[in-house]
């Protein structure tokens, strides 16, 4: 019986006739430097700009133009180099990619090919069934190539050269990845710390972020690495796990069928779910990398490094652990909350503002909770959150000191979205605030056992369920504000 | 008085300052002698009419404290000039205006030059006679049907002919040196990192250098020292202190070591080759220098050598001209259909032959064994130098292995035209300055040159050893104008 076999854990195996196949992935993930100009021109790298108008001669590559390395590109690439933990290293080269094509106005593009100028590194990605290391084999530098539009003129292709020169990383991992969960952690997690970094936004609906998927298949167990095809320039999460699905089957089903896999580049066809093949390994490009003689080998001092470490912000995996250790709440609770800075950010400034008498198990449970469904539902980045982190911190002050239930707390919560109004004022407008005046409540909870006694009774005579009815009662008889704790005791008392 | 175009740049300046001559005389008499010295073909793009409204305006507002003012200069068409017509010799960039400048060129308008044209060159400098260039021959002023050497053969033409005092040209493995050597004048090659390869052309980038070209030592030194700069826009422009090359020029050389390499006695070289060089030496003898054998043991390689990594570089560095951006476009069916006749087109033999060698040299499979290894020979010959140098100041050689030849003779055999260059390549794989002087005549009275390379940027001592021996040699061209009507 054919089949995938689903597995709680985020293993992804595939089953043909007995065989148990797993699937080994490579990423080259091509990370858009956060950067005002270009890796070797002072043009803007602005998104969205009318087509080539940010262009200097340099990057239209005019006769007799100059690359000039732009240092706050390199800087970048080196901090990201320290936050995936890796080897920086004292003398990279450019060299020259060549190739032509309509978009690549130099004819080649400069990269870093022999001599990155990050080495050997690793990210840790957080799985259910645990932690798990992935290996990253280098980083780059290099240029973007500008962009060929064939769907706005009918017998004309376009070419946009705002795109050309600016600065990519490629991040290379090792062959480390054995699912599409995995995949995605992965992305997500090199996203994160790029973006705790400040070195690439990671937006990938404007491309910032793009990456080719290596994809060979293998018997569950085996050692060697089967023959792999690679997915170029996949634009999406959805669409690299798709792409990697569809890939893995197709490489089994040739296996089974008794055939080989060609080493060949495909392209994910995102409308037919497929991957279909671009060039084989004999049609592969002969790129004639050499060293750019325009160019002088990039060295780095070890002051020049140390400078940037002390300017490294607290990581994700660092913040994790002091959460856990500082705020005492869950490995899994700091996972969500440091995924992203704008989160991590948002909660610091929550406990911040929660002062001394600070509960952090409403504040995870409200920004993971209401908050993050809010978001969702709308949109909206918590970057931009229509609660602000002191307004949210009050709120749950409101409800740790008993001013408000938790109840009414989700009414105010409500409220607060429209223009971040300070729950406070709310309560007081309103006249949300909650009953915990005991004598209060004594004789509204009275007046309900009085005007129910037959249910009073069958209360009494063990029918335990309706202990309910009479809280429900009593909460409606106030209007939602009594404090249920209140309520309870008073009704165990009276009942 | 002598014509003001047979004026060293030196006097020229001079007789400008004391207002003896205008700016706009001598943009006159430069264009007017242009314009009878057609036949030469030494001219791709006239300037004429802008050089003479711009020296009026120099005239009517003069600054006597520029280092050139008011002086007409004719350049090489590898110099991008704003808004002239700029074509490195090639029908690719034919129709090609840029709107930008050089920086070399700059420097010289700067300094109050005014551009007089855009001389031809070997196209994208790739060849030893201006028989390259898509614009035809340029012919040396010195006899008819010789060619004026390459690839700034346009410039030693009109610079023989007194078409215009100073030029300048580029100087990949001897295309400045060589057509100096072939029309009886002065050509430097500035260290690697001199002057700013900004706004050039690009031949070989690690081998590309600008130079003065002159009819005496006196007036190269007075262009290096304004073409020679530190620019940020080049990664490969070096920011060493420069000497005021011309003020401290001095005939002083005594006790000053130079080297003869041995290697440099080739094979077939002619004897009136050989002679020259023994002359040389006694006339730096004579200026009180000691003479000194050494030995430059890789230097069979060079040529070799020079031809992976040159062409390599050619074939990347002229990936470019596509048909896509600007330059030459022929209409194709197809985006690689379009690339290909644009190219075909486009592009001569030379280039063609060039890009080809290139791009083999450089394929998978090949790279180690030529480019790799090339490199490596280049840092072998590189420390040759290096270690002459512990011994040495300076090292003298002949410039050229022949005089000038014939129009066509070599033109069908790229071997024996690359030969050429045997004496001036290893000064570029090494990034050193050079310089060739005429030195002498051979048996059908053409020019000789002398080459003197010198230590890592010190240009300073090479021609101050150049002014010295110019001085005991004496030489003279005897220009007879034939070729006006």
């Amino acid at each position: 019986m054919d089949g995938i076999m689903s597995k709680n854990n985020s293993e992804y195996l595939i089953e043909r006739n007995d065989n148990i196949y797993e699937v080994v992935i490579g990423l080259e993930v091509h990370a858009q430097v956060t950067s005002n100009s270009k890796l070797f021109s002072s043009s803007s790298t602005k998104f969205g700009a009318e087509p080539n108008t940010q262009v200097s001669l340099v990057d239209a590559a005019f006769p007799g133009m100059l690359p000039v390395i732009n240092e706050y590109c390199v800087k970048q690439a080196i901090k990201t180099g320290i936050g995936l933990k890796a080897k920086i290293n004292n003398k990279s080269v450019f060299d020259r990619k060549n190739y032509f094509y309509a978009d690549l106005p130099q004819g080649y593009q400069i990269s870093q090919y022999k001599y990155p100028i990050v080495g050997e590194g690793n990210v840790i990605l957080d799985m259910p069934e645990g932690q798990k290391y992935v290996g990253i084999e280098r980083l780059h530098l290099e240029q973007d190539a500008g962009k060929s539009i064939h769907d706005i003129d009918p017998s004309n292709t376009l070419v946009d050269l705002n795109r050309s020169g600016v600065a990519l990383m490629e991040i290379v991992s090792k062959p480390d990845l054995r699912s599409p969960d995995e995949v995605n952690a992965y992305i997500k997690k090199l996203r994160s710390i790029m973006r705790y970094l400040g070195t690439c936004d990671g937006n990938m609906q404007e491309g910032s972020l793009r990456a080719d998927v290596n994809v060979s298949v293998r018997i569950k167990g085996s050692k060697e690495l089967g023959t792999r095809c690679e997915i170029k320039n996949v634009n999406s999460i959805k669409f690299m796990q798709m792409a990697i699905i569809y890939e893995a089957n197709r490489q089994v089903d040739l296996i089974e069928e008794g055939e080989e896999i060609d080493q060949e580049t495909r392209l994910f066809d995102t409308k037919k779910n497929e991957t279909r093949s671009m060039r084989s390994k004999e049609d592969a490009h002969d790129y004639r990398y050499f060293p750019d003689p325009d160019l002088l080998p990039l060295e780095i001092t070890d002051e020049f490094i140390d400078q940037l470490k002390s300017e490294i912000p607290e990581l994700p995996d660092d913040k994790k652990k002091r959460f856990i250790d500082e705020f005492k709440i869950s490995p899994y609770e700091a996972t969500i909350l440091v995924s992203d800075i704008d989160t991590a950010k948002y909660f610091e400034e929550v406990v911040a503002k929660m002062g001394k008498n600070r509960d952090m198990k409403l504040a995870v449970n409200w920004i993971t909770g209401e908050l993050f469904a809010v978001l969702n539902n709308k949109n909206i980045e918590i970057a931009h959150s229509p609660i602000s982190a002191k307004n949210l911190a009050k709120l749950i002050n409101l409800i740790k000191n008993g001013t408000i239930s938790g109840k009414i707390a989700k009414t105010i919560f409500e409220l607060m979205m429209d223009g971040d109004i300070d729950p406070q004022i709310i309560v007081e407008e309103k006249g949300l605030k909650q009953q915990s005046d005991p004598i209060a409540l004594e004789a509204l909870i009275d007046k309900i056992i009085n005007d129910n006694r037959e249910k009073a009774i069958e209360y009494k005579q063990g029918k335990e369920k309706l202990f309910g009815f009479f809280v429900g009662q009593a909460m409606k008889a106030s209007g939602g504000k009594a404090n249920p704790q209140l309520i309870n005791e008073i009704l165990k008392k009276k009942l | 008085m002598t014509e003001i175009t047979s004026l060293s740049l030196f006097e020229l300046i001079k007789n400008i300052k004391e207002k003896k001559i205008s700016s706009n005389e001598a943009a006159k008499s430069f264009v007017d002698r242009s314009e009878k010295s057609k036949k030469l073909n030494t001219y791709v793009t006239e300037n004429f009419e802008n050089c003479l409204k711009l020296s009026k305006e120099f005239d009517n507002k003069p600054n006597f404290d520029l280092k050139l003012p008011g002086i007409p200069i004719a350049v090489k068409d590898l110099f991008c000039t704003n808004e002239v017509r700029t074509t490195a010799g090639s029908n690719i960039l034919n129709n090609f205006v840029p709107s930008y400048e050089s920086t070399v060129t700059q420097n010289i308008w700067n300094e109050g030059g005014i551009l007089l044209g855009k001389l031809n060159c070997d196209e994208f400098a790739m060849g030893s006679s201006n028989e390259t260039s898509f614009f035809g021959n340029v012919q040396n002023p010195i006899a008819k049907n010789l060619v004026p050497g390459g690839s700034s053969g346009g410039s030693s033409s009109a610079l023989a002919a007194n078409l215009t005092p100073v030029t300048i040209g580029t100087d990949t493995g001897g295309s400045i040196r060589q057509p100096a050597s072939f029309t009886g004048t002065v050509g430097l090659k500035p260290t690697y990192g001199s002057c700013s390869r900004y706004g050039i052309v690009a031949f070989a980038s690690s081998l590309d250098q600008a130079g003065p070209m002159s009819k005496d030592v006196k007036d190269s030194s007075i262009l290096l020292e304004v073409i020679s700069s530190f620019d940020k826009k080049d990664s490969t422009s070096i920011d060493f202190k420069r000497n005021n090359y011309s003020s401290e020029l001095t005939r002083n050389i005594k006790g000053i070591k130079i080297g003869i390499p041995k290697e440099y006695r080739v094979d077939g070289m002619p004897g009136e080759i050989e002679n020259l060089w023994k002359k040389g030496i006694e006339y730096a003898k004579d200026c009180g220098a000691e003479i000194i054998d050494i030995s430059l043991p890789h230097t069979s390689y060079a040529l070799p050598t020079y031809y992976i990594v040159a062409p390599a570089e050619a074939s990347s560095n002229l990936a470019r001209y596509d048909g896509v951006k600007y330059g030459l476009r022929s209409s194709g069916e197809s985006l690689i259909h379009m690339y290909e006749k644009t190219r075909s087109e486009g592009f001569g033999e030379e280039v063609k032959r060039r890009i080809m060698i290139g791009t083999y040299v450089l394929s998978s499979g090949y790279y180690d064994a030529y480019y790799l290894k090339a490199q490596k020979v280049r840092q072998l010959i590189k420390k040759d130098f290096d270690d002459a140098y512990n011994k040495v100041d300076a090292i003298l050689t002949p410039s050229t292995p022949s005089s000038a030849f014939k129009i066509g003779e070599k033109s069908n055999d790229p071997v024996s035209m690359y030969l050429n260059d045997i004496f001036t390549v290893p000064v570029n794989l090494a990034g050193l300055p050079g310089i060739s002087i005429p030195a002498g005549r051979d048996k059908n009275n053409y020019p000789l040159g002398l080459q003197i390379i010198g230590k890592p940027f010190d240009e300073q001592t090479v021609l101050n050893i150049a002014y010295s021996m110019e001085e005991k040699i004496n030489y003279k061209n005897n220009i007879t104008d034939w070729w006006m009507e």
